[in-house]
């Protein structure tokens, strides 16, 4: 029955989808005199609520371990703890299109019930360019992926869940990078809505920023959890990887990071207009990219998901709909858009742009990078694109980036002269340099660390100096969130860094009893024992680590065999202390040592300041946090007293139209 | 229209194509050796055990085309394999196994319990002919015609439906 009724709020959401898209066409054409435009706003609405619905009722059905119906029996097991039944719901293809297109509906009926902001034409065709991409995307599910899908006879037991994606890690972070990938999908419909009613304005910048904003704090939280969920889990001491699927997780957040600076240009200064609607465009097209690199199966990447060629085609008919359908109004309306004000190059707009550009430059390079291995085995070639690709050639533009990034929020809109922050820029260019020269005579290291260090701190600088000489009780909660975001970025880099330049590594293979020196710490493996978890069984080693002769701290890093499916899985073991990480993986069996004692792959890093990644991730993502806060208060304030103006020259009107105002009675 | 507006359009249309035209090739799991249709590398291999004698480049050359089979006894699909090289030798095919990594008393065990199809082993210590003749894994089967050249390769263990192929192969090259 659950499943039934999964399956009926979706052909339900479906059949309003298409309700919503034909009352906002209506409304294009003849705003709200149309009598079927009302009914816009109402099915997004409903449909949000049946979308999510339709979620719950999977969840549940994981939840109990319905074994009737298909994607359960696939996808779970009775004997799993309850919060991997529940994540298991989405770790899965048809599970994980269903939590998109419910996120989809909620933002589409968030959309709808709470923006009245926009022109109601503007509203109308945003609302009918959602209802297309939502019908779309019901289609894909229904018409190929079915979640609700019924076995003819219920199994005994299910399949298990790939053991790789069975931790708390996987809760957090494919979810959190839909919903941001699916909040971009709002900026799509609302920037195709302010191109169709050619409605380009700061107003309209206004209305999409909160959109874009929330969409890239998802993202931003999103990369980071999967960047920590990879370092750990994998188990090969490495933060990024260039996978193809966390470049579809970068691809993104790189096009919405570009589209929130210039929607900030658009909104404050009325220029950058086809751009901004642009990168709207682009931002939407990497997310579903994204989503057909990791559906489709084209590239090969470690992440696993059931491949299938025809969801492939499907995904690549609805990109080739939406986004060629929106490339060619584009290509159509853009003309008709004046480019908005003019600035000089040095003002607050030309550091926005310069990095807009580096932003998209360093997209590009991530795209090529990712798209490279596509291109060459259509000639037979079979090339796999890493990191001595991406680095180098990431960093010919993030560098710039960077050094503008620092200077720009100092500089004045419309027009400044370099000359007016001389103090600022000689005190980040002088510690910059100072810790290239301090790196470079205490030690031999590669230039991009090198780089990256002194950028990284002149940055965490010059991120600070916009509040200098203000106070700091006055200062707009927004702007708190510009310093919040730049200093985290900051942060980022330097862990970056300081993880390239600075981590020592150990593999060798010990016999309990022995011990093993890296960066400052004793690593003793003490024994190996074998255990036993709800689903796996593995081999533990108990691992003393002590730093400078301290007392010791005992870990337990695990060789885990998951045994439904049978795959193997290392658990690292971490201490983390405030300027590092230790990092501990135990491997396999490996020989016996002389008195014939069997010895064990241990494998130890050192990583100095690696936690700083992901601190300043979410720092990133906090920033952006205070600025939606900021700005939609702003705007809350400004709406009300408009309102109150509104009124008070309604009154004043109502008063002269009353004839002349009657004599004082003195 | 400005034709700069264009620009975004042509280059979705390309990946698009790209992409499209990549969905309909079927997708390669194996990565085929570059030695086919090469002649055979020289090489001189030391007996895997006692039972059987040593194998070399000059085993493969003259009378029948042969088959090369590369396996080991720690090897799971290898067992899976074995009664299907049975039938390829009751079928009068001559393979010659080279055992990749393994010990002198392991070879022999395996060979007790799951059959014996080899008229010659040779012991590859360090993989070095694997490397030589482009082979990925563990097993793999070549056919080599009876000049020495290596006409065919089989990833992956041999199963049912390979038998008969292979024996086409071999008839084949003849």
């Amino acid at each position: 029955m659950i499943a039934e009724l999964g399956l009926a709020a979706l052909w339900l959401s479906t059949a309003l989808a298409a309700l919503q898209m034909i009352s906002g066409a209506m409304g294009i054409r003849d705003g709200a005199a149309s009598p079927f435009a009302i009914y816009a706003r109402p099915a997004a609405v409903v449909q949000a609520f049946l979308a999510v619905l339709s979620f719950f009722l999977l969840l549940y059905a994981f939840a109990v371990t319905d074994l009737s119906i298909k994607l359960v029996a696939t996808n779970s097991h009775s004997a799993k703890p309850l919060i991997y039944k529940l994540t298991g719901t989405w770790g899965n293809h048809e599970g994980s299109m269903l939590l998109w297109v419910a996120v989809l509906a909620l933002s589409g009926g968030l959309l709808a019930g709470l923006e009245h902001r926009l022109k109601e034409k503007t509203m109308s065709a945003t609302l009918a360019v959602q209802g297309f991409v939502a019908i779309g995307f019901y289609s894909f599910l229904l018409l190929s992926s079915n979640p609700f899908e019924r076995l003819p006879v219920p199994a005994i037991e299910g399949g298990g869940l790939n053991p790789l994606l069975q931790d708390i890690g996987l809760a957090i972070h494919p979810p959190t990078l839909y919903i941001g990938y699916v909040g971009l999908s709002v900026a799509f419909s609302l920037a195709m809505g302010a191109l169709i009613t050619r409605q380009v304005t700061p107003d309209f910048a206004k209305v999409l920023r909160p959109w874009v904003l929330g969409a890239w704090v998802f993202l931003t939280f999103g990369i980071t959890a999967g960047s920590y969920w990879a370092y750990y889990e994998l188990g090969w001491g490495g933060w990024w990887f260039w996978d193809p699927v966390e470049n579809a997780s970068l691809m993104p957040w790189l096009a919405a990071t570009a589209l929130l600076h210039s929607v900030s240009v658009l909104a404050a200064r009325d220029a950058l207009r086809t751009w901004t609607i642009m990168l709207g465009v682009l931002a939407f097209s990497m997310s579903m990219l994204g989503t057909f690199l990791v559906r489709s199966g084209v590239l090969t990447s470690v992440h696993s998901f059931a491949v299938d060629p025809e969801r492939g085609s499907f995904i690549l008919a609805l990109l080739g709909l939406y986004i060629g359908g929106a490339l060619v109004i584009f290509a159509l309306r853009a003309g008709s858009i004046s480019e908005g004000k003019r600035f000089s190059m040095t003002s607050r707009e030309g550091a926005l742009v310069f990095n807009n550009v580096m932003l998209s430059a360093i997209l590009a390079i991530v795209l090529l990078g990712t798209l490279y291995p596509l291109l060459t085995e259509a000639f037979d070639v079979r090339v796999s694109v890493g990191p001595p690709y991406f680095n180098p050639a990431g960093a010919i533009f993030a560098i710039p980036m960077f050094v503008v990034m620092a200077i720009g929020p100092l500089l004045r809109w419309k027009d400044d002269k370099p000359a007016r922050i001389q103090f600022e820029l000689a005190l980040v260019a002088s510690i910059v340099i100072a810790i290239i020269a301090l790196v470079a005579i205490f030690g031999d290291y590669n230039v991009l660390p090198v780089l990256g260090l002194a950028l990284a701190v002149g940055l965490g600088v010059a991120a600070l100096l916009p509040l200098r000489g203000r106070s700091l009780r006055r200062v707009p909660v927004a702007t708190w969130g510009m310093v919040c975001a730049h200093f985290g970025i900051a942060v980022a880099l330097f862990g970056m860094a300081s993880e390239s330049a600075f981590t020592t590594e150990r593999l060798a293979a010990v016999a309990p009893g022995d011990a093993e020196e890296v960066g400052g710490w004793t690593v003793q493996l003490e024994s190996i024992a074998p255990v036993a978890g709800p689903n796996w069984t593995a081999i533990e080693a108990r691992v003393l680590a002590s730093r400078g002769g301290g007392e010791p701290t005992i870990l337990a890093p695990q060789s885990r065999n998951f045994w439904s499916p049978p795959q193997p899985t290392s658990e690292s073991a971490l201490i983390t202390r405030w300027d590092g990480q230790l990092y501990v993986v135990i491997g396999d069996q490996a020989g016996t040592d002389e008195s014939g004692n069997p010895r064990w792959q241990l494998r130890v890093w050192w990583k100095p300041f690696v936690t700083f990644i992901w601190y300043g991730g979410l720092l990133v993502a906090f920033g952006g946090i205070l600025s939606i806060f900021g700005r939609v208060r702003v705007d809350l304030k400004r709406r009300n007293a408009a309102a109150r103006g509104d009124v008070r020259r309604e009154e004043l009107d109502a008063l002269n139209d009353s004839g002349p105002l009657p004599e004082p009675a003195e | 229209m400005r034709p700069i507006y264009l620009i975004p359009l042509a280059l979705f249309l390309f990946f698009a194509g790209l992409a499209g035209y990549q969905l309909t090739q079927p997708k390669l799991q194996n990565i085929p050796s570059q030695m086919i249709e090469q002649p055979l590398p020289e090489f001189t291999l030391q007996p895997a055990f006692e039972g059987l004698p040593g194998a070399s480049r000059s085993d493969f050359v003259g009378g029948q085309p042969r088959l090369l089979n590369i396996w080991a006894s720690w090897c799971l699909p290898c067992i899976a394999e074995a009664p299907h090289l049975e039938r390829l030798e009751e079928a009068g095919v001559e393979i010659i196994g080279v055992s990749i990594r393994d010990r002198p008393e392991a070879v022999a065990s395996f060979l007790n319990q799951h059959g014996n199809p080899y008229t010659r082993i040779g012991a590859d210590d360090i993989s070095a002919l694997m490397l030589d003749i482009g082979a990925s894994g563990v097993p793999e089967t070549y056919v080599i015609d009876a000049e020495g050249n290596i006409r065919y390769q089989h990833i992956g263990d041999i199963r049912t439906d390979t038998v008969p192929l292979l024996l086409e192969i071999l008839e084949e090259v003849r």
